[in-house]
């Protein structure tokens, strides 16, 4: 791959994220204080470590729409197990995370062994999980969690707000694993021309499977910290993020045929939604018309760098 | 989207298949739903013989008209290898619209075809995004979703539009004792479903859908023909938009929560390949009627309301994993 393109599009998102920072600081003062980004970093971090996972998904040509669903069934399941089953709080978050994260190895059984488009594998398993969240949860909520639990999607490491830190972590081990090991190589070959790749000797399948268990985990954890974020669980928790996080995946130069795209660029455009989140709405934009921003920003942008490449590749 | 190849089974030319292997060949997908429904209705009505009155029926067919009428687009779309994921919203809009000229006083025929315009305007620039700027189609939907959306709610407040005219209220009405959705339905189907199959544009967005730049080079003008499929697409869901708006005394000015979803679903398990190129749009309206009979089927057999999903997704999973191993076999 080209890599002087892909520098040229992250280039640009990154100067558009300076002059969006810029914009919203002199719209209002209290945007750029240390406190309100650090809170929007905590915002963030549930779309973004999905997303982190959406990035190789992507870039291997797939797609994983059942996300917001397996974090909503996280969520129930951690209540359920913790409250209905008793489980100690610790073992029941954990165990929610496990099924989380077999849902997501169920999407890569399908879309491996039973050659099924992800696009629709994962849209039949939206349904299927979102309705497995409703049906045992029957529309009860569970509060009343103890104190500690909320040190996760509420407190504090070192200043700065604990899921940030994982967010940060998972963003570094990813962008290595992506783009300096044989394993993220492997991604890419998959998403340029699978059909090859399998020709050539990779372990496309595997990889595929890995992908999409990788995937359910991220949401899965996601899950839990939204409910440590929020202090209750709801069946309807997570409802559309599969679009945010594709927003912010494809916004950040991943090529939604696969073979191109980085983490970096992924995080770039993760800021650049939550900037402009935030940033309207302290300029006293309803949350509705940011919304509507984002779209035009998510179009106005890969025509940009559509226009920037002009070189004849897709 | 990737190019699939899907080599016919190697036969000696002068064999001509008998008409049920043809049909099987040409409609397999088609008939595993229908089978479904067929199945459904016996199972339900022994349970239940309530199932079958006019009334239900009426709810089953009727009240979702709309998806099947928005799926015919989908349909088209997906067949061309695009996709929409803002159609749910493009109908939100319309709706609102729509009602908003009814209850201004404007006559009802333009209440009726006013989202039929703007419906059709709309994707013609999806389309030319699509077709010209060279966006993938899920991405440049992606932003329309959320322009939509975002721009509906802060425009109107999400507020419920009251006080519509009788007159207005089309979907409400009936001709010849059937109701209006149905006959729409039907039509709409049969009309659409003999265009695909037998005129030259028809036969032409599976050119595209199959292989774009083989289609190309065969003097097919692909991007004109794709701005065209989306604004096709467009006047689908501004009629679908029509017997949504006018099926209740009310609209609420939202967007209906995952209806493209529903009408992506229906149009992929009626048989449309997602990768295009094949599929057709009986396909599409039959897998409405079996969303929707199922959903009925679980409140006459006493399923609590909240499994709903959960059951409608296991049907999905089923009926993908059933195609898959069908397809698997023929080849």
């Amino acid at each position: 791959m080209n890599w002087k393109s892909l520098l040229r599009h992250e280039t640009f998102l990154a100067l558009l994220l300076v002059v969006v920072l810029i914009v919203l600081s002199f719209q209002s003062d209290r945007f750029f204080t240390v406190s309100n980004l650090l809170n929007q970093g905590r915002l963030m971090t549930e779309i973004g470590l999905i997303a982190i996972a959406m990035t190789f998904v992507i870039a291997t040509g797939g797609i994983d729409l059942s996300v917001g669903s397996i974090l909503g069934l996280t969520a129930i399941l951690t209540g359920v197990f913790w409250q209905n089953v008793g489980l100690p709080l610790p073992v029941a978050a954990v165990a929610a995370i496990a099924v989380g994260t077999f849902a997501g190895f169920v999407n890569g059984l399908i879309i491996t062994r039973f050659t099924v488009p992800p696009l629709i594998a994962t849209l039949a398993t939206l349904a299927l999980y979102r309705g497995l969240a409703e049906g045992i949860s029957q529309a009860r909520s569970v509060r009343g969690y103890p104190d500690w639990f909320y040190v996760l999607g509420q407190g504090e490491v070192l200043g700065v707000p604990t899921q940030l830190w994982i967010l940060a972590a998972a963003a570094i081990i990813a962008s290595i694993i992506l783009a300096y090991t044989r394993w993220g190589r492997t991604v890419y070959a998959i998403g340029s021309n699978e059909v090859a790749s399998r020709f050539s000797g990779l372990s496309v399948e595997k990889t595929k499977l890995a992908l999409y268990t990788a995937s359910g985990f991220a949401a899965a954890l996601a899950g839990v910290i939204f409910v440590s974020r929020v202090s209750t669980t709801r069946s309807d928790m997570g409802t559309g993020i599969e679009l945010d996080a594709i927003t912010a995946v494809v916004l950040g130069g991943t090529s939604i045929f696969g073979g191109r795209g980085t983490i970096a660029g992924t995080m770039i455009g993760l800021c650049l939604i939550q900037a402009l989140k935030n940033g309207l709405s302290l300029a006293g934009v309803k949350g509705d018309g940011t919304i509507m921003l984002i779209g035009a920003v998510l179009i106005l942008a890969i025509l940009a760098s559509n226009l920037f490449e002009r070189s004849g590749t897709r | 989207m990737s190019v699939i190849v899907d080599l016919p089974p190697t036969r000696p030319a002068t064999e001509r298949p008998g008409f049920l292997r043809r049909l099987f060949a040409d409609y397999g997908q088609e008939l595993v739903v229908l089978a479904a429904i067929i199945v459904l209705f016996a199972v339900v009505m022994l349970v239940n013989p309530r199932f079958i009155s006019a009334n239900n029926l009426t709810t089953i067919f009727a009240g979702n008209a709309y998806i099947a009428v928005a799926a015919i687009g989908m349909a088209m779309v997906i067949i061309t290898g695009h996709i929409d994921v803002s159609v749910g919203a493009l109908i939100g809009v319309l709706a609102t619209i729509s009602g908003t000229l009814a209850v201004a006083g404007y006559p009802v025929w333009i209440a009726w075809l006013a989202p039929v315009l703007v419906g059709m305007a709309v994707n013609a620039c999806i389309g030319a995004l699509v077709a010209y700027a060279r966006i993938p189609s899920i991405v440049v939907t992606l932003g329309a979703l959320s322009i939509m959306r975002g721009g509906l709610i802060s425009f109107t407040g999400g507020t419920w539009i009251t006080d519509l005219p009788p007159a207005f209220l089309i979907a409400q009405k009936s001709v010849f004792g059937l109701p209006v959705p149905l006959v729409f339905m039907v039509v709409l189907t049969v009309l659409a479903a003999l265009w695909m199959r037998y005129s030259a544009f028809g036969r032409s967005l599976y050119a595209i859908g199959g292989n774009a730049e083989a289609a190309l080079a065969t003097g097919i003008p692909v991007e004109r023909r794709t701005v065209a499929v989306f604004v096709i697409h467009g006047a689908f869901a501004g009629l679908a938009t029509i017997l949504f708006a006018t099926q209740l005394q009310v609209i609420q000015s939202t967007v209906p929560p995952n209806l493209e979803l529903t009408v992506i679903t229906a149009a992929v398990i009626g048989g449309v390949s997602i990768l295009g190129g094949s599929g057709t749009v009986i396909g599409s309206t039959l897998a409405t009627i079996l969303f929707a009979t199922i959903g009925s089927a679980l409140i006459f057999v006493n399923v609590s309301a909240y499994w709903l999903r959960a059951v409608i997704g296991l049907l999905i999973l089923a009926t993908v994993l059933a195609d898959m191993l069908r397809r698997r076999g023929r080849l």
